[in-house]
Order: C-alpha cells, then sequence, then structure tokens
C-alpha cells in the first residue's frame, strides 16, 4: 500500500507549483520544497520502524540461514556504490537544466533512472540468489525483516525511477524549462533521500557483523 | 514575517489540456465533489466525523446496554468484541483526528490571513481518503468481518495467519489495511498544515502573533507527520504475518510480539496529544473572548504545547508497564510521564488565570470551555496515577484506565470541540446557534458524562476488566454499572439536542452578525459566513490579537476603551463583501477523488488476496496521478 502512495504524494506536492510558486512565503522556500522535506522527514520513521525491526531479530534465528551465509558483501557494494553515483548524475542534471542546457540535463537524468534500474536489478539478483540458499519470508525472523525492509526501500527507488522518467519525458516534449525546474529539484531530494536511506540499511543491515 | 522577494520563480505556465473537463462550479451538489477551497473542505470533515461520532456513539450504548446488569445477555462475546474494536478505531480515527482537521482547515487560513492552504487538492485528496478509509473499515461488517482485535491490534492476537483461529474472519484485515489507508490521508493533511502555517502566514503575522489554535496545531501537524509512520510501519508487518507468514511477531520463530507495542504506542502516546492538543487550541481562543481578557502567559502556553509535542514522544512505554520491560525502562518512562504534566499544568494555570478577574460571559462556547478544563484536569489526575508504576500495574486492563482516558479524550476533546461548535457556528453558517439549546446540552452533557466515566474509576479499582463482555452479579459491581449505563444515555440526549438545535436554527435561526462575541482573532474581521476569498485584502498584522486591538485602545488610565468609529485610526469594522471576481483562487479538481477511488480498490485486492483487483486499482491511481500533475492548480480566467 504505502509505496503507490509515494508518488501521489510527491506528484501532488510538485504540481501545487503553479498556485504557489512565488518565493513570497514567509521561508522564501516554495511550499513544494518544504512539503517534500516534510514528507521525507516523515519517512524516515517509517523506515526506522523496519530498521529497529532488523536489528532487534538480529541475534535471534532460530532455524535457516544467517546474514553470515547469505551475504556477498563485494556484489552489494558494487550496487550500492552505483546506487550512490546515481546522486552525483543527479546533481549533475539538476545544474544542467537551472543552467539551461536541455541536452546535459536529459543525459544526465537518464543516467540516473539507468543506475536506478541497475540497482533494482541487482537487488532482484540478491533476493533470487538469498532464496535459492533457503532465505525465504517466512523462514526466520532474518528472512522477514530483511526482505520487507530492503523490498520497501526497492520499491521506493522504482517509485523514483519512474518519477525520474517522467521528468525525462517532459523534457523530451520541451515541458521542463529554467522557471520550473524546481520539479527536478524535488524529485532529486527524493533521489537523494532514497539514497541516503539506503546507506544507513547497507551499514546497519550488512556491514555492521553480528 | 513576509519576505516579499520581487523575483518571480515560476512562469506562466502555457495553458495545458487537460484529460478531464476542468469543473467549474463553485455551487450546487457537484461542487462539494470537486472543491478545493478549505472551508467546505472543513465542512465535509465535520459531517462526516459527526456521523461516525453518531455511529461509534451507538456502539458504545450497546456495549452499555450489554454491560447495565450482570451476565447481560444484549450482544454475544464476538459481537461484544467487534463494537469495542470498531468504537474505539472510530472515535480515534473517524472522529477525533477528522474533527480536528475540520477545525484546523476552517481556522488556519483565516487565522493567519490566508486564502487557502498550502496544497488545496492534496487537502480534498485527504478527505476522500479519510471517508473511503472509513466507509472501507465499516464495509467489512458486510464482507467477512469487522475488526474485532481491539484498536490497539496487539500482536500476535492480530497477528496470528487466519487459520490458526485466533481472531476468525478478515477483521484484522480489514483493521490494518484501513488504518494504513486513513494513515495517508493524516499525513497529508498535517503536511499541508505544517507548510500552511510556516509558509503562508499574511504580512506581520509572526509566529508569536499566531492565535494559540494555531500554535497548537502546528505541533498536533508534526506530531501527525512523525507519529504515522511508525504504526503504518508497524502495520505492515502485521498485515506481512497474517498473510505472507513473516515471523515479525511469532515468538517461536525468534520474533517479538512486544516490537508491536512499541512501535504502535510510539505512534499512540504522541497520537493521544494529537488529539488533545486542538482541543486545548479551541479554550485558548474561545476563554480570552468571553473573561474578555488577553490570553494569560501567551507564550508560557505556546511553550508549554511545545515541550508537550516533545516529551510525548518519552513516554509511550507507560501503556506497557505491565508487560515487564525492566526496571530501568520502566523508571525512565514514568519519570517522563511524571515530567509531561509539568507543561500541562502550566497550561490549566494559565487559562485560570486567563478567566481571573475577567468580566466572565457564560454563552455556550465558555460553558464548554470551562468544562473542558475541570473535567480536563480530573483526567490529567488520574492520569499521574499510571505514571506511578504500582498503581499503574494495579490499574492496567481495568475500567479506571477507560475511565481516565475518557476523561482527557471526553472531557478534553469533545468537551472542547463542542464549544467549537457554539463559538464558530455563525462564523461558518451564517447563523446563531441557539443559547438555551446550547446550554441545555453543555448541562447534559456534563451531567450524563460525569455520571457515565466517574463510577468506572470505581469500578476499575475494584477489578473490573475492560474488554471483557460480562460479569457475575456477586462482584459488588451491579448498581454502579447501571448508573453508568444510564449516564451514558444522558451523554446521548445531549447530542440529540444539539442536532436538534443544528437542525432548528438552520431552518429558521437568527442570522448572526458578523463579530456577535466581540472577538480578537482575524477570521471575525470578515463577513459570515466567510466569503469563497476569505479576505478581499489581505490583512496587514500589528499585534497580537490584531482585530480586538482594531476595535479599542487604552485611555490615559490605561483602561479599556472603543475607538471611536469616526476617528482616523479606526479599523475595526468587519471588512465589506466585494464581487471578488477578480481574485485568484485554486480550481476545482476531479483528480483528488479520482486518486482516492484507487486506494479502496487496492485495499480490497490486500484484504481478499485478489491480484486482478490490482490491475484497475494502480490503473486509476497513476491515471489520477498523471492528470493531477499536469493539471495547473490555478485555472487562467
Amino acid at each position: 500500500m504505502s509505496e503507490t502512495t509515494l508518488p501521489d504524494l510527491a506528484h501532488a506536492l510538485e504540481s501545487e507549483i503553479s498556485i504557489h510558486g512565488h518565493a513570497d512565503t514567509n521561508t522564501g522556500a516554495t511550499n513544494a520544497k518544504l512539503g517534500m522535506w516534510v514528507f521525507l522527514s516523515s519517512e524516515c520513521l517509517f523506515f526506522g520502524g523496519f530498521i529497529a525491526a532488523y536489528l532487534l531479530y538480529k541475534g535471534r534465528i532460530v532455524s535457516g540461514p544467517t546474514p553470515h551465509d547469505v551475504y556477498n558483501i563485494p556484489f552489494t557494494s558494487v550496487t550500492s556504490f552505483i546506487l550512490l553515483m546515481s546522486s552525483l548524475t543527479m546533481v549533475l542534471a539538476l545544474a544542467s537544466i537551472q543552467r539551461g542546457d536541455h541536452r546535459r540535463f536529459r543525459i544526465w537524468l537518464f543516467a540516473t533512472a539507468l543506475f536506478g534500474t541497475v540497482f533494482i536489478g541487482g537487488q532482484i539478483y540478491e533476493f533470487t540468489e538469498f532464496y535459492r540458499e533457503g532465505l525465504s519470508l517466512s523462514e526466520n525472523v532474518f528472512g522477514s525483516s530483511f526482505f520487507v525492509l530492503t523490498g520497501l526501500h526497492g520499491a521506493h527507488v522504482t517509485a523514483g525511477i519512474i518519477w525520474l522518467l517522467t521528468l525525462w519525458g517532459m523534457s523530451m516534449q520541451n515541458k521542463l524549462h529554467v522557471q520550473n525546474s524546481e520539479r527536478v529539484e524535488i524529485a532529486g531530494l527524493y533521489w537523494h533521500f532514497v539514497d541516503v536511506v539506503w546507506i544507513v540499511i547497507f551499514t546497519v543491515v550488512y556491514l555492521i557483523p553480528k | 514575517m513576509t519576505t516579499t522577494i520581487e523575483k518571480v520563480i515560476v512562469a506562466p505556465e502555457e495553458p495545458r489540456q487537460s484529460v478531464l473537463r476542468r469543473p467549474k462550479e463553485t455551487t450546487g451538489v457537484w461542487s462539494w465533489f470537486t472543491t478545493v477551497d478549505h472551508k467546505k473542505i472543513a465542512i465535509l470533515y465535520g459531517a462526516t466525523a459527526l456521523i461516525f461520532f453518531v455511529i461509534a456513539g451507538i456502539e458504545a450504548l450497546l456495549i452499555r446496554l450489554q454491560l447495565a446488569g450482570p451476565n447481560g445477555s444484549v450482544l454475544t462475546a464476538s459481537q461484544y468484541n467487534t463494537l469495542f474494536t470498531m468504537h474505539g478505531t472510530t472515535m480515534v480515527f473517524l472522529v477525533g483526528m477528522p474533527l480536528a482537521v475540520a477545525f484546523g482547515n476552517y481556522l488556519i487560513p483565516l487565522q493567519i490571513g490566508a486564502r487557502d492552504v498550502a496544497f488545496p487538492r492534496l487537502n480534498m485528496f485527504g478527505f476522500w481518503v479519510f471517508l473511503f478509509g472509513g466507509l472501507f473499515l465499516y464495509s467489512g461488517f458486510f464482507l467477512g468481518g469487522a475488526p474485532n482485535g481491539g484498536w490497539f491490534g496487539y500482536t500476535p492476537l492480530t497477528s496470528a495467519p487466519m487459520d490458526a483461529g485466533f481472531l476468525p474472519g478478515r477483521g484484522p484485515d480489514f483493521w490494518t489495511i484501513g488504518l494504513i489507508m486513513l494513515g495517508v490521508g493524516s499525513v497529508t493533511s498535517g503536511l499541508n498544515f505544517v507548510i500552511t502555517i510556516i509558509n503562508m502566514r499574511a504580512p506581520g503575522m509572526t509566529l508569536m502573533r499566531m492565535p494559540v489554535f494555531v500554535w497548537m496545531m502546528l505541533v498536533v501537524a508534526f506530531l501527525t507527520v512523525f507519529a504515522i509512520p511508525c504504526v503504518t510501519a508497524a502495520l505492515i508487518m502485521v498485515f506481512f504475518d497474517r498473510n505472507f507468514s513473516t515471523n515479525f511477531f511469532v515468538a517461536a520463530q525468534g520474533g517479538d510480539p512486544l516490537l508491536y507495542q512499541h512501535l504502535f504506542w510510539l505512534f499512540g502516546h504522541p497520537e493521544v496529544y494529537i488529539l488533545i492538543l486542538p482541543g486545548m487550541g479551541i479554550v485558548s481562543e474561545i476563554l480570552p473572548v468571553f473573561a474578555r481578557k488577553p490570553l494569560f502567559g501567551y507564550s508560557v502556553i505556546v511553550f508549554s504545547g511545545i515541550a508537550i509535542g516533545f516529551l510525548g514522544w518519552g513516554v509511550w512505554a507507560h501503556h506497557m508497564f505491565a508487560t515487564g520491560l525492566g526496571p530501568v525502562a520502566v523508571s525512565a518512562f514514568s519519570l517522563a510521564t511524571l515530567l509531561i504534566a509539568i507543561p500541562t499544568g502550566v497550561k490549566i494555570f494559565n487559562w485560570l488565570g486567563t478567566v481571573w478577574g475577567g468580566s466572565v460571559r457564560l454563552k455556550t462556547p465558555m460553558l464548554f470551555a470551562l468544562g473542558f478544563i475541570a473535567m480536563f484536569t480530573l483526567g490529567g489526575l488520574s492520569g499521574v496515577t499510571h505514571a506511578i508504576v504500582p498503581a499503574d500495574t494495579q490499574q492496567t486492563d481495568t475500567y479506571y484506565v477507560v475511565a481516565h482516558f475518557h476523561y482527557v479524550l471526553f472531557g478534553g476533546l469533545v468537551f472542547a470541540i463542542f464549544g467549537g461548535f457554539a463559538y464558530w457556528w455563525p462564523k461558518v453558517f451564517g447563523k446563531m446557534l441557539n443559547e438555551k439549546m446550547g446550554k441545555i446540552t453543555f448541562w447534559f452533557m456534563l451531567i450524563g458524562f460525569n455520571m457515565t466515566f466517574f463510577p468506572m474509576h470505581f469500578l476499575g479499582l475494584q477489578g473490573q476488566p475492560r474488554r471483557t463482555y460480562t460479569y457475575a452479579s456477586n462482584m459488588g459491581w451491579d448498581k454502579l454499572n447501571l448508573l453508568v449505563t444510564v449516564g451514558g444515555f444522558i451523554i446521548a440526549l445531549s447530542v440529540a439536542v444539539f442536532l436538534v438545535n443544528v437542525i432548528v436554527t438552520t431552518v429558521k435561526g437568527e442570522v448572526a452578525p458578523e463579530d456577535p462575541w466581540d472577538a480578537r482573532t482575524l477570521e471575525w474581521s470578515i463577513p459570515s459566513p466567510v466569503p469563497e476569498y476569505n479576505f478581499a485584502k489581505v490583512p496587514q498584522v500589528k499585534a497580537r490579537d490584531d482585530f480586538w486591538h482594531r476595535k479599542y485602545t487604552e485611555d490615559d488610565q490605561g483602561r479599556l476603551v472603543l475607538r471611536p468609529s469616526d476617528s482616523a485610526d479606526y479599523k475595526g469594522a468587519v471588512e465589506e463583501r466585494v464581487d471578488g471576481h477578480d481574485i485568484h483562487l485554486p480550481s476545482p479538481s476531479y483528480y483528488p477523488l479520482v486518486v482516492t477511488l484507487g486506494m479502496p480498490v487496492l485495499a480490497y485486492a490486500a484484504v481478499f488476496k485478489e491480484p486482478l483487483l490490482v490491475i484497475p486499482g494502480v490503473l486509476l491511481l497513476l491515471f489520477g496521478i498523471y492528470a493531477w500533475a499536469i493539471e495547473p492548480g490555478t485555472e487562467e480566467h
């Protein structure tokens, strides 16, 4: 349920810019941008709940594979690195459209979506491998808390990819300009957030031993 | 402070084609489906929540009929479970929160001098989600099981798979999915309020000039945005445990049912403040007007509200003292719970200080506000007893707890809401509610309320357990239970008088003047009922209680005098109603409804594990979202 509500909120925020796009707000920041910040702060507690569950259940595996048995740290490091690099390309995309350089904007934005897709591909591969090694949702508390946490993160990344590709399509139709580049900035805020959450998950879930 | 930046960031959008023809109606039945006007949305929230209030009230009366005497046979045990679950769930999620949102929606833009909220379409989306979420929850009655695991839905009772036989039927599925859905609506409305309040205040409306109601709603909005995701996470785990055989709350697999309680109360205790702070805000608006004195200790009340907002995050485990958390955790949460009584007590003394020495007018709103102070104080005091762990262990799961939180939520929130109805009714509907019937409502409610809930303290201390559908006759509880039931029906009578008052007033009520109470805040400086555009001219705010200072000044001896209306500095008159045609307002839209329609479809898909339903649900959502995104917020004239 939750992942389907995400893009609609984001688009809702985005599309309100046309009413209150003027900077004559009390803070100087637009409603849409502040709205995205507040939304992301809400998301922190959402992910926090699942991360807490994972940590609580870490040493409590009764049967089946443990993290030590299934994790392939070098592989996940590579996909994590690719996801982090997508934040760099996102920054470059925003800088391009703010300069009015639409060609580079489209390249960097597409690269961002592509890196995100590679990450998701890696996650699907990883899930399949883990499942083959006997870790399923219902196998043990590790499987339950791991798959639900990383799965929800993956759903967020997927929503982000769809959002980025939508912006890319709008740009191809010449509907994004320097003036409404805040749409890109807000999508970027979301994208960076999803990356930051992954940094936390990768550190807490994969790297901290036992 | 408003910083006026000359640079305009967004160029006028080129006219865009929308998928559906843009709705234009601003009057008539259809306009209520497409409106984005914060005032109409507020009325929709209020009316819907009142209907749910009556439904949940009837559920409570059925519970009381069952418990009126020993060995009651009005309800079966299973019907009783369903009724107390739905009574609690409805009152919290479909009455308390939406009523606060109704007041917030109507008043926040008016009190800060804005034309609308920050995200008008998102506002309407929040309402639709609330309505459909509520209907979805109640549809369980007809589709294989209304929720029956308590409003708190403790695991593993709710999380065990259906074939485990803990809770037969689909009740827990309707409950988890329904609450996740309602949470989405609450977060969007909370987010909307946060941005509206920090970003859309009129020139001169600094934070410390804001009416206390707006301040309290700001705290509530932050609490909502941060608390709801905690319970959403917990509910997702419950749903996965129940339907996809995960082990989050399966003790045999190393899962921990207490994790659910932690996550639930991490939401649940801030939720208590989400429910009571709007009431505190309403009372802080009513008291100064009817005591004809400024609010005593404005900044202390504001900071106490903020302090409650922070401390409210550190007390959740006092709901779990009986679960064996260990001495360290128990001591810490006991201390935090005692601490939170301080800002609350500070507020009570400030309200008393406001009334003290004022020229008090005992109109209906004032009666309810004074009733609020007295009843809420009683509830607060019994709340402090929960911080004392040995006492709390004795009281846990008894009627003492039921007495306590009804004193806080009914004696607190509901009294404030009815006071708020009486106070702002003329502004919203342009008619005065009948004063005599208002007073009858108050006295019936006060007497009925105390008859219902005061004896529960004694019943609880004598050991009568909550959530138990009957009791034996030799326990010594018979007479008090009968008294409680009679009290419940007196409350019902008071609500009936209120509803009659509403109908009579609507048909042939006295037309309200713009400023019937000689009030202090900006919403009274505009016509009643409020025009669509709110303020013809955006107000320039110079003081706290700005409208009061436009009407009154002090003479040489510091006495209050009315500004002569022919003097140059007189600006106390209510704004003239204007045509308002050239005032740019957000345009109505279909898409909040379209997006929301996708959600119950997905919800039923989840409850009935029907993958085919996912397709229309997702299509509706996507269509609504994209059409919403390409539709401009405001149409060009």
